[in-house]
């Protein structure tokens, strides 16, 4: 009977210590959503999205940072789109045990999660070095890169869950190869792939780390891609380290505005993939 | 596995054309390109660190001087805190995570384990920044008000083991940034141990409840002895992330290039010494030694992930052949 009583009291502490593991990370969760929120909507106000970043001390918005970033991350994605669907076309259509899709499929599962700081310094030194200055288009390709791995990942999940009997049927037609891909294939798996990209952005949206050695900051308003650009993320990591008052709310301001979206992002990408019954 | 590659060899006999080797052609291409940007990614790493390491040789691994003025440059202390930011973020983030994947699997409701697990992925999708800055003016005066003090009265008072908790608290320093890490981790390990504890056959759990076993020891005798490998990669996919990560370290940690006993005191990891310093370096040698420690980071990260892949991908195996 004892030891019955005490294999029921472990049981109880167990799974009493797992619903509190439960809570402490949800707390988490709601402790930031709602420190953001608090923070950044007192910040929040008409001059953010018509003024540039001001100097110390004075009024000012971030529509600098906001069109920088929007820029970047646009390139980024046309830049990354192609790039990791196509490669992800290769592992999941042509690379069926083969040597080089394993190779592929691994290194690029550990580019997928390798530091982003890490993608900054290759950038700088393939693009900055070279072109002697910071510049957006180099912020452009660091995101690019992060973006990659993510999208070849989703791109060959989704269209490994296409089942093949399609892909049959179209070649029973006498259809090509590349025609089969194109029209089947990425027609059935077209809101999974487009999953993945959504979640990609999202990825990027935030990165900081990669854009400090890249795109660097502007203070000013600058449409040339060839020169330094203001973009969200380094904005808020100066103005956040900053002592002065109106530059850290218009840092929690950022923060607010790019959170808000990166989880708009993501529940899209969520109800996208939950309505084209993707998501188990 | 059979069948699909005899399906796909079939379908692709009969398609011929220009059409196929150019759509095929573009793919390969692609695909290689990702193995050229890692490619690229060393060697501009080793290239650019070269001036550093053949200067300082395999001292620099282990030299604690960070002094740009005298140009001598040591990466001890920036490995010690990145090791150690990542040591306390694993201790505090496993048994949570666990706690949770346990929580998804085993326990809850079937109509809450969706929404639970999306607000944990959620965790995940705040960036690093974010993070950052929450830690910069939330956490730390929090830790610096009521954690540090009691961790000082108690823990610090013992000897020897109290040194790790000696100083003032400052609210900023390793453990900060070690608890930050914590949570950026834990929604990581979480998913993938909840997506390994869903492997296991729901007859061997069912066996075991059936001979009358509690939750406790189901998950304990039968769930992790099956999924082991799984949960080891998981926890090293999580700790790749720790080591690497940037933006929300270089706000909490201080960037103090000295080796503390005290975790309570300001420390540097690798990657807030490269956020912080990388675009003020100048001198070349001050440069190439910041590329020398993102290359250290690199490599330390690689062999960390690559461990953590082949584990889950030994595990997916070995679920396959048994189902």
């Amino acid at each position: 009977m004892q030891l019955y009583a005490r294999r029921r009291v472990t049981n109880y502490l167990v799974v009493g210590l797992s619903l509190t593991a439960t809570a402490f990370g949800l707390l988490f969760l709601v402790f930031v959503l709602g420190t953001l929120l608090k923070n950044g909507v007192g910040a929040l106000g008409p001059t953010l999205f018509t003024q540039a970043t001001p100097p110390p001390g004075s009024q000012g918005g971030l529509i600098n940072a906001i069109c920088g970033s929007l820029a970047m991350t646009l390139i980024a994605t046309l830049v990354g789109t192609p790039t990791g669907i196509l490669a992800g076309t290769f592992l999941a259509e042509y690379a069926h045990n083969s040597r080089l899709g394993e190779f592929v499929r691994f290194i690029n599962d550990i580019l997928l999660s390798a530091p982003s700081i890490i993608i900054g310094l290759f950038v700088y030194s393939v693009m900055v070095v070279p072109m002697g200055h910071f510049s957006a288009w180099a912020g452009s390709v660091a995101l690019a890169i992060i973006m990659i791995p993510v999208i070849v990942r989703t791109t060959e999940d989704m269209l490994t869950l296409v089942p093949n009997t399609l892909r049959e049927a179209a070649a029973a037609l006498g259809a090509p190869k590349w025609k089969i891909v194109v029209t089947v294939t990425y027609r059935s798996a077209v809101q999974g792939m487009l999953t993945g990209v959504l979640l990609a952005v999202a990825r990027i949206s935030g990165e900081t780390a990669p854009l400090l050695f890249t795109a660097l900051n502007n203070q000013f308003w600058s449409s040339n891609l060839n020169a330094p650009m203001a973009n969200l993320p380094v904005v808020i990591f100066q103005f956040a380290m900053s002592p002065y008052v109106d530059w850290q709310a218009l840092a929690w301001a950022g923060a607010l505005l790019i959170t808000a979206a990166i989880l708009f992002l993501n529940i899209g990408a969520r109800l996208l993939a939950s309505w084209s019954g993707l998501e188990k | 596995m059979v069948a699909i590659q005899e399906t796909s060899a079939a379908v692709r006999r009969p398609a011929g054309g220009a059409g196929d080797a150019i759509f095929h052609g573009l793919t390969v291409f692609f695909a290689v390109l990702v193995l050229m940007i890692l490619g690229g990614v060393i060697v501009s790493l080793v290239y650019g660190a070269l001036p550093a390491l053949s200067k300082f040789g395999f001292g620099f691994v282990v030299n604690g001087a960070w002094n740009p003025v005298t140009e001598n440059f040591g990466a001890l202390a920036p490995i010690y805190g990145t090791l150690v930011t990542s040591l306390i973020a694993m201790l505090i983030g496993i048994p949570v995570a666990f706690g949770v994947a346990l929580f998804i699997t085993e326990l809850c409701p079937k109509w809450l384990r969706r929404p639970l697990g999306t607000m944990i992925e959620l965790l995940a999708a705040i960036p690093s920044i974010i993070y950052g800055i929450w830690g910069l003016f939330i956490l730390a005066p929090f830790i610096q008000e009521y954690i540090e003090p009691a961790l000082i009265g108690s823990l610090g008072k013992i000897p020897g083991f109290g040194a790790l908790f000696a100083g003032p608290p400052l609210g900023i320093g390793v453990l900060t940034a070690g608890f930050i890490l914590a949570i950026m981790v834990l929604p990581f390990i979480a998913s993938v141990m909840r997506d390994v504890f869903d492997t296991v056959p729901p007859m061997l759990k069912e066996s075991a409840y059936g001979i009358g076993a509690t939750t406790t020891e189901v998950v304990w005798r039968v769930v992790l002895p099956y999924t082991r490998i799984g949960v080891v990669g998981g926890i090293l996919l999580g700790l790749g992330r720790a080591l690497g990560e940037t933006m929300a370290v270089t706000f909490v940690i201080g960037n103090s290039h000295h080796i503390h006993a005290s975790i309570l005191q300001p420390g540097t990891t690798i990657s807030a010494a490269l956020a912080n310093e990388f675009t003020e370096a100048v001198g070349d040698l001050y440069q190439s030694s910041l590329i020398a420690l993102g290359f250290i980071l690199f490599l330390i990260t690689f062999i960390v992930l690559a461990a953590a892949k082949l584990m889950l991908v030994r595990l997916q195996k070995s679920a396959g052949a048994s189902a």
